[in-house]
């Protein structure tokens, strides 16, 4: 019936396998449509933070021009399209600035804790004992700790609260790192748990691999496929968590780089006073950019889910009837429930909450 | 046994805190230095016992912080539990409005965008849940100050109550600290509205944020219970889909509801911070804000110990009543 | 008799990731009151799909065409179930046709009590009854069902009932508003032979007493026997034979039905093999040091925070020796899995003597026995998870060769590779796919290539036969039998299906609730069991024959008296 056919499985193209080209490709409507607005928004942070010295029309420590000083609190007007700040800055200029400032810190940030968090992670769940029993209880610790209260004393720590642009962003991104490394150790270690317990791992212990060949072979790179939705969700966290730091006085002098925390701090006093444009720029750039990062990571994770997954509706009697235990994709082999197992995706699991203690 | 886990991660918590905050020094010098003679500023340290071996001095911090002192501030020489004792009240009152907008905004919204799911009001109603959690409660602060305090002049700009509801309420025998009980109890209503009317704006900037996190999670997880083969079960019952939604998916669903929220609290308070600071609300994270600009370590490192105290408690409580709710987990 | 339900010119298309997939074709079937009709197919043929159209429970992205007329019980109203609106579909479900699902546990809600869920579906149809009312009928169905003492258990929640009791109680809840109709989908897969014959019987009492008409859906041929009047055979979406069951079972017409009733394992087929088998053993062969030996085996597993263990292994003892198949049955718990896993080295045995190839496993460290490890193959149950899915099948295959150091790289291993895929008669080429490209069956045949790939002296199956179809099971067990005969491997073959043992072991042990109550060849296992768990566990399978399953029927209620 079916083990006879042969025929040429059909290779996936690049474009399918690329992580996010294939998403936006398998997503439909609305989905599509958060998707589209998540990468557009994130792609224009991310090509502001790269050309800032070439848009912003001043720089970011600049008070005066060649006509003189900007001025304090001035309102927006052709020659400053934001306005200017009490301290006499450009508003736009900084917006400007600051975003190169925060892809800087969500960069360090995440590569830090993906390495560290993962490792952890990989090696505590896969190992298992007492070393995993202790780090589960510490990053649990972390985890539930207030993270701005975290990224506060971890800032004290490194750079005595203020710094110049590179202390400053490390002194952020590290803070940043030491909240995110639970989240990921977290993940990571659920992951590799749930993927010990495959059968595929299984076989190749009773092959009598060793296990750093298991770790790395079979479970690390199962493991890291939730990756890119974690990266994400920490992104968006990230910005705001370097943005509270500003907001409390711990990010970075005015002069060593543009922040919108610390400025939307500056514009705490303007705004009883009715000035507006000192803190709804700054704020709306930091909604803009997480919102649009936060946007492709649900929309990721909607799509992994196949739950969460809309997909097309069909016209009737349009397609071929599936050959019986061949399809491709598998997906159709899901035994004795026959087709059910095309819809229901994975089913709740009902003992997953502790029935054994 | 979950809930045991309360002792390590306070002690975990404490430790942590304890082993960062003095590994930048001693906290005299960074509060002081500068300001005072050497001389003056090594009296004082030694006075303090900062000079002393490290692990002595853990061991006697854990000492006391098993007999509930977190220590005394160095800027204006209070121990660190009368802060919580004064300023504690505004920090509970407003987490306590915060999660009511949270709750009353996120979860039912939640199982709307649930019962709508893939059409328009789901998607308007994401929206909405990313735009509550991607603005930070500073900026939200700002925002709803300039609209409804600077133009349209409907709200107070800042504070917890007018300085006359002020006075009224200092002169209570009893008072509570709540103002909102404080308000009730000197009963004038003009009192209670002026208390109500300062709450507004902080616990909608600092609700928004947690009812961001409740809509988005009630929506993930009654679609993740509306896919299992009880709900179809209970379909094929004749059961309605109003009912569906509302009894057979929420209530398995709340179960890792009510997890999250434990470890919302941790948001909350990280948030509080913020909000305190931006309104002027003063509460144990405007404080926490006031010492860190004074560097007066002592006390930011009592107050966060407090705070990871009281995490962890609430987490405890948390956990039990989520086991309470689940009939499969009986201790 | 009246019809209660009547399908005409059913058609239902699914949109998938790859596109619009038709599941059902023009299918037509007819169910009368107080008859069974049973629709018989494999997976993706399309039955359970048929059945959920039935109480309009498809999901949203499928779309069905044709007729599915639904009458009520007393014959006064008919109505087509896919043009109904939603809220009347609400009015039918329940009422007029109830659902019995596969999973009994999955299907009760774990937070409510089974009763609030029985007495919520009688009020979704009758809200003028009175709380006291509904809960007294609900009670009343409880115990009809055979649920002791109903008055109390009805307050329980559903992780306090055993499987077989859970659906009982999914049975009483169709059952509650006597529909005219009762679509049953897989009803005892989920269960053990020895629950699913009890089942089965309640089955037959819905239909003999209620006067239902019940739609099974199966793939089980033996449940199908057992209880069917009349059988429709789905093959792709259509049914290809439609027959009462006597007919179908005496002279199938269809080239599909025959062979499906082919595939079906029967017991007692393997039993002359095994004969042929052992009278072929050179002499002395019985005094060779024996693969695996197990005496007094104990394995419990550690219980958490100080709760006692559970005893999964409650010494046991058997042997296996050079080239034997050692078949070991039993029902879900009993412990045989857990064996299997720790003669590979995967459960700590913490108690009594287990030696595999010569060395003991009780204390061994994992390090001593690496070495061994190339000496013994493991085909797992599930095949969907027992390979990596980001390494091709040719990878995996090489997989073994590359770690015990007869390649250098899976390139190098290619060659033998090859080989390996033919010798369990799948096309080179597969080598080069993804594991989720290939079928059930496919990846088994290429998980036994690689549990091959060293020439182990020693091969642990465990149920590698259990998620397949039938069809496919038995090309599976038939290539297996060769595969053994060429290498001439030691095997412990577990399942839970005494008809697949039998095909294929020379000896047969039972195991019950981690204890051995009988071990044996298969003529003395099957056919004169001693133990009464085994002599019910035998009358509980039932046989694909409706007549011959009437008589083992009868058996099996003269033992169940009999205890």
């Amino acid at each position: 019936m079916s083990t006879d056919i042969v025929t040429r499985a059909p290779k996936r193209r690049l474009r399918d396998r690329l992580p996010v080209v294939h998403q936006l490709r398998q997503s439909v409507g609305l989905q599509r449509g958060m998707l589209i607005a998540g990468l557009v928004l994130t792609g224009l942070f991310i090509l502001t933070a790269v050309f800032a010295p070439l848009i912003a029309p001043f720089g970011f420590a600049q008070l005066r021009d060649a006509e003189g000083p900007f001025g304090s609190q001035q309102a927006p007007s052709a020659e400053h399209l934001f306005g200017t700040t009490v301290g006499g800055y450009d508003v736009l200029s900084r917006v400007l600035w600051g975003a190169q400032t925060a892809l800087f810190v969500i960069v360090i940030a995440v590569i830090l804790s993906i390495f560290a968090g993962v490792l952890l992670g990989l090696v505590s769940g896969y190992f298992g004992g007492w070393l995993d029993r202790v780090l589960v209880v510490v990053c649990d610790a972390i985890y539930a700790f207030p993270s701005l209260l975290l990224a506060i004393v971890m800032s004290i720590v490194i750079s005595g609260g203020q710094s110049n642009l590179w202390g400053g962003v490390f002194a952020a991104a590290i803070s940043i790192t030491v909240v995110f490394i639970p989240q990921y150790f977290r993940v990571i270690r659920a992951e590799t748990v749930r993927i010990k317990a495959e059968a595929y791992v299984e076989s190749a212990k009773v092959l009598g691999a060793s296990s750093g060949r298991v770790m790395f072979r079979h479970v690390l790179r199962n493991a890291t496929r939730t990756l890119p939705l974690i990266f994400t969700l920490n992104s968006s966290e990230a910005i705001l968590t370097l943005a509270g730091l500003g907001f409390l006085g711990f990010g970075i002098e005015p002069t060593a780089a543009a922040e919108w925390g610390y400025d939307l701090n500056k514009a705490l006093s303007d705004v009883s006073s009715g000035i507006w444009w000192t803190a709804l720029y700054p704020g709306l750039a930091i909604v803009l950019v997480v919102l649009g990062i936060t946007l492709v990571g649900e929309s990721l994770n909607d799509l992994a889910d196949p739950r969460l997954r809309g997909r097309r509706r069909v016209a009737q009697a349009s397609g071929v009837v599936a050959e019986t235990s061949v399809v491709p994709g598998g997906t159709l082999s899901a035994g004795p429930g026959g087709l059910s197992g095309l819809e229901d995706g994975e089913s709740f699991d009902e003992h997953g909450i502790g029935v054994r203690s | 046994m979950r809930a045991l886990l309360i002792i390590p991660t306070v002690f975990i918590l404490v430790t942590l805190v304890f082993v960062l905050m003095r590994s930048t020094g001693d906290p005299i010098t960074a509060a002081l230095g500068g300001q005072l003679p050497p001389d003056q500023l090594a009296e004082r340290i030694h006075a303090a016992g900062f000079d002393r071996p490290i692990l002595v001095q853990y061991f006697e911090y854990l000492g006391q912080i098993f007999t509930g002192n977190f220590g005394t501030t160095i800027t204006d020489n209070r121990p660190v539990t009368d802060i919580l004792v004064k300023y504690g009240s505004a920090t509970l009152e407003l987490a306590f409005y915060a999660l009511l907008v949270a709750f009353v905004v996120g979860i039912p919204l939640g199982l709307v965008a649930a019962y709508f799911r893939d059409k328009g009001q789901d998607a308007a109603l994401r929206i909405f849940a990313i735009l509550c959690y991607a603005t930070p409660v500073f900026f939200a602060g700002l925002l709803l100050k300039l609209i409804f305090s600077v133009w349209l002049k409907v709200l107070p700009v800042a504070g917890r109550a007018s300085t006359s509801a002020q006075l009224q309420m200092e002169v209570l025998p009893n008072k509570t600290g709540l103002y909102t009980i404080d308000a009730i109890m000197t009963g004038n209503p003009a009192v209670l509205g002026d208390v109500l009317a300062h709450a507004v704006l902080p616990a909608i900037a600092l609700g928004l944020l947690t009812a961001g996190v409740f809509l988005r999670l009630v929506r993930t997880n009654v679609i993740g219970t509306l896919a299992t083969d009880y709900v179809d079960a209970a379909r094929s019952r004749g059961v309605s889909e109003y009912r569906l939604v509302q009894k057979h998916a929420y209530r398995p669903a709340l179960i890792p509801i009510i997890t999250v929220i434990g470890l919302q609290i941790a948001l909350l308070l990280g948030g509080a911070v913020l909000t305190e600071t931006t309104f002027e609300w003063k509460g144990l994270g405007f404080m926490l804000a006031e010492y860190l600009q004074a560097r007066d370590f002592v006390a930011v490192q009592g107050i966060v110990a407090l705070l990871a105290v009281i995490v962890a408690l609430t987490n405890f409580i948390v956990d039990i009543i989520a086991a309470l709710i689940d009939p499969r987990v009986r201790y | 008799m009246s019809t209660v339900v009547s399908i005409e010119g059913l058609g239902v298309s699914f949109a998938t990731d790859a596109g619009p997939v038709k599941a059902v074709d023009g299918v037509s079937l007819k169910v009368e009151r107080g008859e069974v009709l049973a629709i018989v197919g494999e997976s993706g043929s399309g039955k359970t799909v048929t059945a959920k159209t039935i109480l309009g429970l498809l999901p949203e992205t499928a779309t069905a065409s044709g007729a599915v007329v639904l009458s009520n019980k007393a014959g006064t109203a008919e109505r087509d179930v896919i043009t109904l609106s939603k809220k009347q579909l609400r009015a039918v479900r329940g009422t007029d046709v109830a659902m019995v699902f596969q999973e009994p546990s999955s299907a009760l809600n774990p937070v409510y009590t089974v009763g609030w869920q029985i007495i919520e579906g009688i009020r979704a149809h009758n809200d003028k009854l009175s709380k006291k009312e509904a809960r007294a009928k609900a009670v009343e169905i409880l115990g009809r069902v055979g649920i002791p003492d109903p008055e109390h258990r009805i307050d329980h929640y559903p992780h306090q009932f055993s499987g077989g009791q859970k659906q009982r109680i999914v049975i009483a809840m169709a059952l509650v508003l006597d529909p005219g109709l009762i679509v049953a989908d897989e009803p005892t897969t989920a269960l053990d032979v020895t629950v699913q014959a009890e089942i089965l019987d309640l089955l037959r009492r819905c239909r003999d007493e209620f006067g239902m008409g019940i739609v099974l859906i199966t793939h089980n041929m033996g449940v199908v026997a057992d209880l069917a009047d009349r059988v429709a055979v789905m093959y792709q979406g259509q049914v290809v034979e439609e027959a009462d069951a006597k007919t179908l079972f005496a002279s199938p017409q269809a080239e599909y039905t025959k062979a499906l009733l082919a595939a079906v394992p029967y017991v007692g087929t393997g039993t002359a093999s095994a004969i042929e088998r052992a009278e072929q053993r050179p002499a002395g062969w019985a005094e060779q040091a024996p693969v695996v030996e197990a005496s007094g085996l104990e394995i419990v597993y550690p219980g958490r925070f100080g709760r006692p263990g559970f005893r999964a292994v409650d010494g046991v003892d058997f042997v296996i020796r050079p080239g034997e198949v050692l078949g070991l049955v039993g029902e879900s718990g009993s412990g045989k899995t857990t064996i299997g896993r720790a003669i590979a080295g995967l459960t700590k045995v913490t108690g009594g003597s287990l030696r595999v190839l010569g060395h003991e496993m009780n204390g061994l460290r994992e390090r001593e026995f690496r070495p061994l490890r190339s000496r013994i193959g493991f085909v797992f149950q599930d095949p969907a998870s027992s390979f990596n899915p980001l390494l091709t099948i040719a990878e995996c295959v090489a997989e073994p060769l590359v770690i015990h150091g007869r390649a250098a790289n899976p390139r190098e291993a290619r060659a033998r590779v090859d080989e390996l895929l033919e010798a369990v008669q799948l096309p080179r080429a597969y080598g080069d796919r993804y594991p989720h490209e290939l079928s059930g069956g496919q990846r088994q045949r290429a998980s036994l290539a690689r549990a091959l790939a060293l020439e182990p002296e020693l091969l642990i199956a465990d149920e590698p036969t259990s998620a397949l179809d039938v069809s496919v099971q038995a090309r599976v067990l038939e290539l297996f039998a060769e595969l053994q005969r060429e290498f001439g491997f030691a095997s412990l073959f577990i399942s839970h299906d005494l008809a697949v043992v039998d095909i294929l072991a020379d000896r047969i042990a039972v195991l019950y609730r981690g204890s051995l109550v009988e071990e044996g060849t298969g003529a003395e296992v099957l056919g004169a069991p001693s133990d009464p768990y085994t002599q019910r566990l035998l009358a509980s399978l039932p046989v694909p024959d409706p007549v011959a399953q009437a008589a083992r029927r009868e058996e099996l209620r003269r033992l169940r008296e009999a205890v």
